[in-house]
């Protein structure tokens, strides 16, 4: 056995009959093959006493183990979720309403975290002075500091903003008060199936289009990609004339003592979602200088020799090469973004751990509720990282020939 | 007599400095546009923040005074320190807490500092974790104090240390585990570390709140020594990967001489393996133990004072109610310090490492 991980894989004599199975499963299996099953069957009975004894407290406290509580009443209110639902519904659409809000979180939180610390990383490296010590100072104060108290901080600034009635409009549809944040809704009406068949065949259309171009090796660039969005958004329009239905864009509006129209976002969300942002794109701005600082000024230099504009310098030798260095870094803050969400419990908004947690004391089922967490949050770190990690096989192969 | 030639700072600004200052403010149309918007955004928000944090605040009175000011209460920081600082623990016995406090100091700098590097900091590190605990808890100098009164700078001190000290031998027998030929092993170490590292840390601590007093009923120990288990498997994980990307930097030619020369796996490891491969990951073991530094806060959700619940706290107490905002500031400031000399010093090592290569 060697420390530095190399094998001294013992080379099969020419002639002698091919190693059957077993060879290859004592190989596997490694050196010390007792002792390494006498660990493992260490573990499995820790487990199994402490799996026993669960059981046995559980009995004595008047609870069946098992998953089939998810089907009993809840009977606690939810604050805010994305499907209808009502006290008197099961544990386990609770369990699915927390589900959908940390799915919620996790998009919008991971797309706005990216734009913003995409826009800060470019700002830190910016030539002017005083605005890339200002993103250095923010980058510095943001991670020094502990996510739970940025939390604090975002949840008391929500909840301190006026009244409805005196609410902060700064831009004219954009509603902050303590109600939480109003934002424009598009909002559409009497849709009906035509509509749907008429923008699904246009936009099937456009994409077929779109491959039979790829397949003759067409490059598609900016220009093309935006001249088929237009089409799409065009093709939309057209359905919605042709079906009679419309889509109306409604603006929040002070209403009373309320503002009334638009989407809402809850204090709690809004506390959450901010914090989430602020923190995550204080790294993704430095993963974003990180990875253009890794690009060598060579490169820069010989654009700029070849006669290339500083944006398509960027766009073109830049990025592709800084893109390499930042999907791999960008993959594990997202994931932290979605883990970190969990927090939400702090400041009350109802994500999958805070309705879990709720579920466990309410029902007494710690551990089905525990495992439904690890279960969950395994299952959306996979999805990220697969992904993640099928964008990433793109990005390393361009700039290479075609293999 | 030198002091009359000394001119330090008093050299007058060279012409190249005074250039590269106006190139980088206002070299082009857009920089001098991006300068002036971004003053214009400073001036907006520095002046009302710095009337409260210092113009208008209150230094010393009671909370009425602090209600007629509009700026900062830094009365309320004087009159709540020791609570913030020690929480629950019995007035009388401030002196443990704050020895607590001196002694973790004292390690930290003593480990940060690259000439008292060698195995002897492994007994130092046992020794100041065992005495700080049994300082704390009382056991030799009595009378003792339950962990359950334990809080504040202390404790989140103190958690972090001690969790950084145990998770490091489970982490070096993971990470070897991760990249040893035994199956077995192998496959524990990577279910363990992936499910820890995929999941969030107060699904661990909860773990060890609703599911270990179920499981070893009797047998369980108090909330703060299973939210500081909880806490060690979870930092395991992590440390496990860094220690692992250490163990891959080490050439396999090292390993192939300790061999060569008769030495065995464990004697290898400790003499030749582990020195180097924790030298080369000494800046990201600097990142980790910030991490766990602000990661410690998250034992506040499940109920226990640490620095940032005994702030929230603080602001709870009826005679001072409110003032959150000086509450959140305050333990903002130390947490700020405490992380960012970490990440500054991480920095000075790296360079004094290329440096001594």
């Amino acid at each position: 056995m060697s420390v530095s991980g190399i094998t001294s894989k013992p080379l099969p004599i020419p002639g002698s009959p091919k190693p059957g199975i077993g060879y290859f499963i004592r190989e596997w299996w490694g050196s010390y093959p007792v002792t390494q099953l006498a660990v493992l069957i260490g573990l499995i009975g820790i487990f199994w006493v402490m799996g026993s004894n669960m059981v046995q407290t559980m009995h004595r406290l008047g609870i069946q183990p098992g998953f089939a509580f998810l089907s009993q009443s809840a009977n606690f209110a939810i604050g805010e979720s994305l499907i209808a639902y009502l006290p008197s519904d099961t544990f386990g659409r609770a369990a699915i309403v927390g589900l959908l809000n940390t799915i919620a979180i996790a998009v919008s939180g991971c797309f706005l975290a990216t734009l913003l610390g995409v826009s800060l990383g470019i700002a830190r490296l910016s030539g002017n002075m005083l605005l890339s010590g200002l993103v250095r100072w923010y980058i510095e104060i943001i991670r020094n500091t502990p996510l739970l108290l940025q939390l604090f901080f975002w949840s008391a600034v929500t909840h301190a903003l006026p009244a409805p009635r005196q609410a902060f409009n700064p831009i004219g549809i954009l509603y902050l008060s303590n109600r939480g944040v109003s934002i424009p809704a598009l909002r559409l009406h009497e849709l009906s199936l035509t509509t749907l068949a008429i923008s699904g065949v246009c936009i099937a259309a456009i994409f077929a289009f779109y491959m039979v171009r790829r397949k003759r090796g067409i490059q598609h660039g900016i220009t093309e990609f935006s001249a088929m969005g237009l089409l799409a958004v065009l093709g939309i329009g057209l359905a919605l004339r042709l079906s009679g239905a419309s889509v109306a864009l409604e603006l929040p509006l002070l209403r009373g003592f309320n503002i009334a129209g638009g989407f809402n976002l809850t204090p709690e969300f809004a506390a959450l979602l901010i914090g989430l942002v602020v923190n995550s794109s204080a790294t993704i701005a430095e993963i974003v200088r990180s990875g253009i600082q890794s690009v060598p000024s060579g490169q820069w230099e010989s654009a700029r020799s070849l006669g290339l504009q500083p944006g398509r310098i960027m766009r073109l030798v830049i990025l592709p090469q800084a893109l390499r260095v930042i999907v791999p870094l960008m993959t594990s803050s997202y994931l932290d973004l979605t883990k970190n969400s969990s927090l939400a419990v702090a400041i009350g908004f109802p994500d999958l751990v805070s309705v879990l947690n709720t579920t466990a004391n309410q029902s007494g089922q710690a551990l089905e509720a525990l495992a439904i967490i690890v279960l969950s949050y395994l299952a959306l770190n996979l999805s990220v990282s697969a992904v993640m990690n099928k964008y990433n096989k793109r990005i390393e192969q361009r700039g290479f020939l075609p293999r | 007599m030198t002091a009359l030639f000394y001119t330090g700072s008093a050299r007058p600004v060279s012409p190249e400095h005074w250039q590269k200052w106006r190139h980088g403010l206002f070299g082009t149309r857009l920089n001098t546009f991006i300068t002036l918007a971004t003053a214009g955004f400073l001036l907006w928000i520095i002046p009302p923040l710095f009337r409260w944090l210092l113009l208008d605040a209150t230094w010393t009175g009671s909370a009425k005074d602090c209600a007629a000011a509009t700026g900062a209460c830094w009365a309320f920081i004087g009159a709540k320190l020791r609570f913030i600082l020690f929480a629950l623990y019995p007035p009388e016995l401030d002196w443990r807490p704050a020895l607590t406090i001196g002694l973790i100091a004292l390690l930290l700098v003593i480990t940060g500092t690259p000439r008292f590097w060698s195995r002897h900091l492994v007994l130092l590190w046992i020794g100041t974790v065992v005495t700080v605990w049994m300082l704390m808890a009382g056991t030799i100098i009595g009378p003792s104090v339950p962990t359950g009164r334990w809080g504040g700078l202390a404790l989140t001190l103190l958690i972090s240390v001690v969790g950084f000290a145990c998770a490091f031998p489970v982490a070096v027998l993971l990470a070897l585990a991760r990249r040893s030929k035994m199956a077995g092993l192998r496959t524990v170490s990577i279910i363990f570390i992936e499910v820890v590292r995929g999941v969030p840390m107060i699904a661990i601590l909860y773990v060890a709140m609703l599911l270990v007093p179920m499981m070893l009923p009797g047998l369980s120990p108090e909330a703060f020594v299973r939210a500081q288990i909880g806490l060690t498997l979870f930092v395991s994980a992590y440390l496990a990967e860094v220690i692992r990307a250490g163990l891959q930097s080490v050439a396999y030619g090292q390993a192939e001489a300790a061999a060569s020369l008769g030495f065995g796996y464990w004697t290898t490891l400790r003499l030749i393996i582990l020195p180097q491969a924790l030298r080369s990951v000494i800046p990201a073991l600097v990142n980790l133990a910030i991490g766990i530094l602000l990661n410690s806060t998250l034992i506040a959700v499940i109920g226990i004072f640490d620095l940032l619940n005994a702030a929230k706290n603080a602001a709870n107490d009826p005679v001072w109610l409110g003032f959150y905002d000086e509450s959140y500031v305050f333990v903002g400031l130390i947490y700020f310090a405490l992380c960012y000399s970490a990440s500054r010093y991480s920095l000075w090592l790296e360079r004094h490492l290329r440096a001594a290569k």
